[in-house]
């Protein structure tokens, strides 16, 4: 078992919903419900659910960027909010670095290239202009990314670029997690191969960890080596990433691999059905009785609308539904 | 050989800039100098005003009262924008008013600009209690009647340039605050700020290297808009007595001087009036030209 970095243990993010003059609390949304997982050196995790199932939030949570609610994220053994602030400062933040989902707005317009990327070094180390600068153009050359562009600013450059840029930042401390939020989305279909064997390249280089935020599960499965699916603030299926692709147990997670696939109308016939979920999810403020998803599960029974299913070691997964009882 | 290199080379320069137009081009260069030449001009007169004036300012001749300006009928050459109802050169007291008028609302500018924007900040990206404090803070400071807070400053201190400043900085940074805050909020929501506390940037350093540069836009837009109010509200205060003591001459006062006469003897207000108004019109233009140029996006533009 390679080592763990980062383990979070029943994380959760709870809302609250004031109303009148008064503010009070009249209700709460549950946008991340007991959420568990561990990531290990080298390797990718990736977190994969519809928009509003909470991924962000577990990702900003675990970059401090949004407060827990209950539960405790561990980096390296230690609770990050038990930490104190130096602590942070000096343990946590060269560590861990983050690649957002736009790369339009994840840059200050008004600063050079030089200046984004470095920024990182500026903060945490005591170095002079001119060696933090070589270092960027070193960053920058890594990423495939001309040396010339250092002094120009953000928008000069094109998405795949700056999204480029944007992971060479992220390199600049040698970090040892990485947070990717959706990190080929906003790019073209042409350029995302481009960016993710960048990844890989980086993985197998540096022994870096991935915690991946994805809706796309191609992008998915050729990245990462586990698989955390969400649904409406909670995990419903965690394992192993080859094993969760070839035998799906969460009918959430059987729809999802099936809308991901690619079906021609002349296949369809005789080949497995394409589930095609309907509906949208449920509100957070409001979560459904019973398993959270049987609102839109096609393999629903009375027990899932009443009785809360418990996560289950089945195989080499870990899933969340009452037909594996 | 050489020669064709230097044609092609020439052509490529030419090629630069297609797309905008020549007559186009000049306007955005005539809105960038004119202005400058005006502003200019208007300093070295504050500047320079005892050797360029032709008479003294404060002292008037009782014989040569409300003559008009030397292009009319009735007009002397030794008066060229005419006399006031003292008999004193309209011409001076506009260069020797134009040292009071700039220098007030310009360093009433400054402060202002300065204390609002420290606090918008501070305010902006400390949410929480800190906003709460300097935003009602801020409402108390808007609310409050001004006149009277001068006239108060004016009882206490005595009438004067610094309290005319004073007075006119003590409630006028609060409408800086209130729109530099909502920036700071907007903009400490940001994706790159998140970015910049993941990278451990300190709260100090996010507010003056992330969000203060991010400001400067509207900043300018404000200040430059501040002008003109600025000048206006110091004839304001002169004009009560609370202001610059009466013989000096400031553009506000010279205005109001003249508005018991407009109709027999319109100059006395009129050319303070548009020295005010060239002055806010090319402070104006200038800070147009200031954003664009400190703003990457559109510097090449």
């Amino acid at each position: 078992m390679a080592k763990v970095i980062l383990e979070a243990r029943d994380v959760v993010k709870h809302y609250p919903v004031t109303k009148g003059l008064l503010q009070r609390t009249v209700g709460w949304v549950r946008a991340v419900d007991g959420v568990s997982f561990s990531v290990e050196q080298g390797k990718t995790l990736s977190i994969v659910g519809e928009s509003g199932a909470g991924k962000t939030t577990v990702a900003r949570q675990i970059l401090l960027l949004e407060k827990l609610t209950s539960g405790s994220i561990l980096f390296e053994g230690t609770d990050l909010y038990k930490m104190s602030p130096a602590q942070v400062k000096d343990d946590y933040r060269p560590k861990v670095h983050y690649v957002q989902q736009n790369p339009w707005s994840s840059m200050n317009p008004r600063m050079r290239i030089r200046d984004v990327v470095g920024e990182p070094i500026f903060v945490n180390t005591k170095q002079t202009k001119k060696t933090v600068y070589t270092e960027v153009g070193k960053l920058l050359d890594q990423v495939g990314i001309d040396t010339d562009g250092m002094t120009r600013y953000p928008h000069e450059f094109s998405g795949g670029q700056r999204q480029r840029i944007a992971v060479a930042r992220a390199l600049a401390l040698n970090p040892t997690l990485l947070i990717l939020d959706e990190p080929v989305s906003a790019l073209d279909v042409s350029i995302r191969a481009q960016i993710m064997n960048l990844f890989k390249d980086l993985q197998s280089k540096f022994d870096l960890s991935y915690i991946v935020i994805a809706h796309n599960l191609a992008t998915v499965r050729y990245m990462s080596h586990s698989v955390a699916i969400m649904y409406l603030g909670q995990l419903v299926e965690y394992g192993d990433s080859e094993a969760l692709f070839e035998r799906p147990l969460h009918p959430y997670t059987r729809a999802l691999i099936s809308a991901s696939q690619l079906t021609l109308p002349e296949d369809s016939e005789g080949k497995a059905q394409q589930i095609i979920l309907t509906g949208e999810m449920p509100s957070p403020l409001n979560p459904p009785s019973g398993c959270r998803f049987h609102t839109r599960c096609t393999e629903a029974s009375d027990k899932c609308s009443k009785d809360v299913p418990e996560m289950r070691k089945v195989g080499k997964q870990m899933v969340k539904c009452h037909h594996y009882d | 050989m050489l020669n064709t290199i230097t044609t092609t080379a020439k052509t490529k320069k030419k090629k630069q800039y297609r797309g905008i137009s020549r007559a186009t081009r000049v306007m955005r260069n005539l809105a960038l100098w004119i202005p400058t030449v005006v502003m200019a001009f208007m300093i070295v007169l504050a500047i320079f005003s005892p050797w360029i004036a032709p008479h003294d300012p404060t002292v008037g001749k009782i014989t040569d009262r409300y003559l008009p300006p030397a292009f009319m009928e009735g007009g002397k050459t030794d008066y060229l924008l005419g006399t006031d109802q003292l008999g004193r050169d309209i011409l001076s007291r506009l260069i020797y008013g134009a040292r009071i008028s700039l220098s007030v609302s310009l360093l009433a500018i400054a402060i202002t600009a300065s204390i609002g924007t420290v606090l918008g900040i501070i305010a902006g990206y400390g949410g929480g209690r800190t906003d709460a404090i300097v935003m009602r803070v801020v409402d108390v400071a808007l609310s409050f009647p001004g006149l009277l807070l001068a006239m108060l400053l004016a009882v206490a201190i005595g009438p004067g340039f610094w309290t005319v400043v004073f007075a006119l900085s003590l409630l006028g940074w609060a409408g800086y605050a209130r729109m530099i805050r909502g920036e700071a909020m907007r903009l400490s929501q940001s994706d790159f700020v998140a970015q910049a506390r993941v990278n451990g940037a300190s709260g100090w350093r996010i507010m003056t290297r992330h969000i203060f540069p991010n400001i400067i836009n509207s900043l300018i837009v404000l200040m430059t808009l501040q002008v003109g109010m600025m000048i206006l509200a110091e004839a304001a205060l002169s004009y009560l007595g609370i202001g610059i003591s009466v013989p000096t001459p400031s553009w506000g006062s010279m205005v109001s001087d003249g508005r018991a006469n407009l109709d027999n003897a319109w100059w006395i207000s009129a050319f303070p009036g548009a020295a005010i108004g060239l002055v806010v019109l090319s402070g104006n233009f200038l800070g147009d030209w200031i954003r664009d140029k400190l703003d990457p996006r559109l510097r090449q533009l």
